[in-house]
């Protein structure tokens, strides 16, 4: 049985494209047939775009018949967090609070894709305004986990990690605002990559905490989160916070190995909480890395330990202020009634439009901006933040690449950390550090548990040192040799 | 110990309506979780500058040109309601006598 095409990697594609044993519309088809097969079950779709897409890929054949240059990225599928803005398309950030928004304009993100010829499938679901790490908070019910349909794919960014992980897509986009693209890929068996801090525009991005949101990849291989790296990255006037710094070749030296490489194992991520199997998976590639050549060390990150208590003071801080714009005057939802006066209307709309994760961050981040209390914890967080920021430029003074598990555990039971907000917050506890310091991490596959749930290893380097990064995770990759498959797709064959 | 704080107050401040069995989950919710964040107090940070960005920048401006800007109908298309050219919202002030 030869391969579905939505299967392949993008690399895979590309080849095929341009061998013309492929087009852009055949493989549409194929993650189309796929999407039909799986996502009555999987839910990853908010919003598929079927009718856009094949127009799309048609252009694509049009174009790519006349035998022109072809980007590496032409007619690979990509699915949109649903949390990026899409000209003419539903954007609800998973809230009923934008259940009928259109947005008037492209995130930049996606206007680089489209640009470079990728289509469009669909905007996927993710928690409410990406706050959360199970999908479970999402207006619009959970995502189910391909590995195992009982259990979360992870998030915020849920959606379009088991849309990867099914082959209902080939590429998705998602955002990492203390994990979401990590944890979730972690989850779901792919790669998710969080770049540095600004090395991609956050233009349409809907903000959830503008200092931490960072736009992320999901592929199923380390090259292809390179390619899509190499699109979506560069300078943006639309976004000040977007760095004016060149962007590199993500892909040249992939396979330039890890020789040499000093590794260092963050000491605090391994023992309470983490699953035994968790822990035994991550420190069997750290063995690996040894194996590849690499010098491997411990390192000590002393302030980690306050960091998921510093996130859970600055972003629902941001996010206080960044949701306040949701005030049924603009856009979005405004409640039904005869209104007193607008500020009424405000306080209805915001009741009635936002879910329980999101008033209880928004009531978070108002406590501790407030008048008496800021001090204490907003300006304390911040504080903690720097002392994070410093540990990581210490361990890069001695390391090139920090590892550690993604998440504790691996995919949990729907429902089981629905009513235990503290217990959901701890799912993020090795991801969250990389936002805090702006630095770029990524979580590749490294095994599965005894339940058959995947695994991920956590990669951690310095700002802007995505190269690096991608080098060490591709050679761990290469070397694992793993086949990710979820059971799911046994059943749907072609 | 949870933290104890003044919910209706609160939500006030956030302009968020909300019903009496939320504000007492929250009462709960949010004690228990400003009780693990308050350990972020045990750091000693005194003479430690706080970050506000992971990238020290100033302020960046963009070149002074005109560029073109959303038609009024694309940018009122999403609003709830629509008085001419303007977003229409119930009153905002007294009309006076």
């Amino acid at each position: 049985m030869t391969t579905p095409l939505c299967d392949l990697t993008g690399a895979e594609l590309a080849a095929k494209l341009a061998a013309g044993e492929a087009s852009a519309s055949q493989i549409l088809a194929s993650s189309h047939e796929r999407i039909d097969a799986v996502d009555g079950d999987v839910r990853a779709f908010l919003t598929p775009t079927p009718r856009l897409a094949a127009e799309r890929a048609d252009e694509l054949d049009a174009y790519l018949s006349t035998g022109a240059p072809q980007s590496p990225v032409a007619g690979i599928p990509v699915a949109l967090k649903d949390v990026f803005t899409t000209n003419g398309v539903r954007t609800t950030c998973g809230s009923k609070i934008l259940d009928s928004y259109v947005p008037p304009y492209d995130a930049t993100a996606w206007t680089r894709l489209a640009g470079a010829g990728a289509v469009l499938v669909g905007k996927t679901n993710c928690d409410e305004f990406a706050m959360g790490s199970s999908n479970e908070n999402s207006a619009y019910g959970p995502v189910h986990n391909p590995w195992d349909l009982e259990r979360v794919p992870g998030g915020s960014s849920g959606g379009s990690a088991a849309a990867v992980a099914a082959g209902e897509t080939v590429w998705a986009l998602g955002t990492d605002t203390g994990g979401s693209v990590r944890q979730p890929a972690s989850l779901c068996g792919v790669v998710g990559l969080k770049p540095t801090y600004g090395r991609v525009s956050r233009y349409g991005l809907i903000a959830f905490a503008s200092s931490l949101d960072t736009v992320g990849t999901f592929t199923r291989s380390v090259r292809d989160a390179g390619s899509m790296l190499q699109v979506v990255a560069g300078h943006d006037p639309r976004d000040a916070t977007s760095l004016d710094v060149p962007v590199p070749d993500y892909v040249a030296g992939l396979e330039d190995g890890v020789g040499g490489m000093r590794i260092g194992v963050v000491a605090e991520a391994f023992g309470q909480g983490v699953e035994p199997a968790v822990e035994a998976s991550v420190r069997a590639a750290i063995d690996r890395f040894a194996g590849l050549g690499a010098d491997v060390g411990e390192v000590l990150l002393p302030h980690a330990a306050y960091a998921l208590s510093a996130y859970y003071l600055i972003a629902p801080s941001e996010a206080s202020s960044n949701l306040a714009r949701y005030d049924g005057v603009r856009y979005g939802l405004r409640a039904e009634g005869d209104h007193a006066d607008s500020i009424a209307m405000m306080f209805a709309t915001r009741g009635e439009g936002f879910g329980p994760e999101v008033k209880r961050r928004i009531m978070l981040g108002t406590y501790a901006l407030s008048a008496g209390y800021y001090e204490a914890y907003y300006g304390q967080a911040q504080k903690v933040r720097t002392l994070v920021i410093r540990d990581y430029e210490t361990a890069f003074e001695r390391f090139d690449i920090l590892v550690s598990p993604t998440s504790p555990t691996t995919a949990f039971r729907i429902g089981d950390k629905a009513d235990d907000p503290m217990a959901m917050y701890l799912n993020d506890i090795f991801t969250i550090p990389a936002n805090l310091a702006g630095v770029p991490a990524i979580s590749v596959p490294c095994g599965l548990d005894d339940a058959g749930l995947p695994i991920g290893i956590q990669l951690t380097a310095p700002a802007l040192h995505e190269q690096t990064l991608l080098r060490t995770a591709h050679a761990l990759e290469s070397d694992l040799a793993l086949r990710m498959r979820p059971p799911l797709l046994e059943d749907v064959g072609t | 110990m949870p933290v104890q704080i003044d919910i209706d107050h609160v939500a006030k401040l956030a302009r968020l309506q909300l019903r009496d069995d939320e504000k007492v989950q929250l009462a709960a919710q949010l004690g228990q979780i400003l009780e693990h964040a308050a350990r972020i107090g045990e750091v000693a940070a005194e003479d430690v500058p706080p970050t506000a960005s992971p990238i020290p920048r100033a302020n960046v401006y963009r070149n002074d040109e005109i560029e073109p800007s959303l038609p009024v109908d694309e940018a009122l298309r999403n609003a709830p309601e629509r008085t001419g050219d303007r977003f229409g919202v119930p009153r905002i002030a007294e009309t006076g006598s």
